[in-house]
């Protein structure tokens, strides 16, 4: 019987980061309000 | 789609005016980047993303706060906070190197504490106090022989010299200095060991 020979293609994998990490942030993201005064800035996290 | 449409600079500045959608596709966008290049730094995933999420946090903060001045380069930026990050934590690891366990090894498999317990302290100290009781019962000879080659670390020809006899008379109340010891430990079932 005939080898079958096939050809492999080297994969890269596509380097990124955990989705934990990426949805943290959005949430992060949409919980800060930044509040501007004279010379000071306040962080708020809503909950 | 859309996404692929809108440019990074108007991305940004509709995240600015309160689009939160702009910046999941400014992440989505861009993450590949981003990562590759902290962990072609880096070379460790946690680290790496706890490098990724950091830069990304101070992206958002100076976002927010409406600091950024949008020149069209968005991403070039970015790489440079990542890239300053990259140096801090390397700046830190200097000064503390950190060793992480995992599961396959663990530092405790090199690094151990071969210093004597307290009970082990005890029992030495027990044993050689048993040693000398028994040495002390020895015929004067044999002990004055013992305790120069065994405590005093002297040879058997310096022995002879001090004690004023042959090197084999030595040696041989080394022989029976032993013997004795051994008789008595025997007969009275005594453990000298640890």
């Amino acid at each position: 019987m005939a080898k079958i020979y096939s050809k492999k293609t080297l994969v890269i994998p596509t380097m990124k980061p955990k989705k934990e990490v990426v949805s943290f942030l959005l949430n992060y993201s949409k919980a800060l309000s930044i509040i501007k005064g004279n010379k000071m800035s306040f962080e708020i996290i809503a909950n | 789609m859309a996404n692929v449409q809108l440019p990074d600079s108007l991305l940004v500045h509709n995240y600015i005016e309160g689009d939160e959608n702009a910046l999941t596709i400014l992440i989505n966008r861009h993450q590949s980047k981003i990562f590759g290049f902290i962990y072609s730094k880096i070379s460790d995933r946690d680290i790496s993303n706890d490098i990724f999420q950091d830069t990304f946090i101070k992206v958002i903060k100076t976002l927010k706060s409406k600091s950024y001045n949008e020149e069209g380069k968005f991403l070039p930026w970015v790489m440079r906070i990542a890239h300053n990050l990259i140096i801090d934590h390397f700046r830190k690891n200097k000064k503390m190197p950190m060793f992480r366990e995992t599961e396959e090894f663990s530092i405790f498999s090199i690094m151990s504490d071969d210093s004597p317990t307290i009970e082990n302290k005890i029992i030495r100290e027990q044993v050689d106090s048993d040693l000398r009781k028994l040495i002390e019962e020895l015929p004067a000879d044999q002990k004055e022989v013992l305790v120069m080659r065994m405590y005093q670390d002297m040879s058997f020809k310096e022995i002879s010299e001090i004690t004023g006899v042959s090197i084999n008379t030595a040696l041989g109340r080394m022989r029976y200095a032993l013997m004795n010891m051994r008789k008595v430990i025997d007969k009275h079932q005594i453990i000298l060991t640890n």
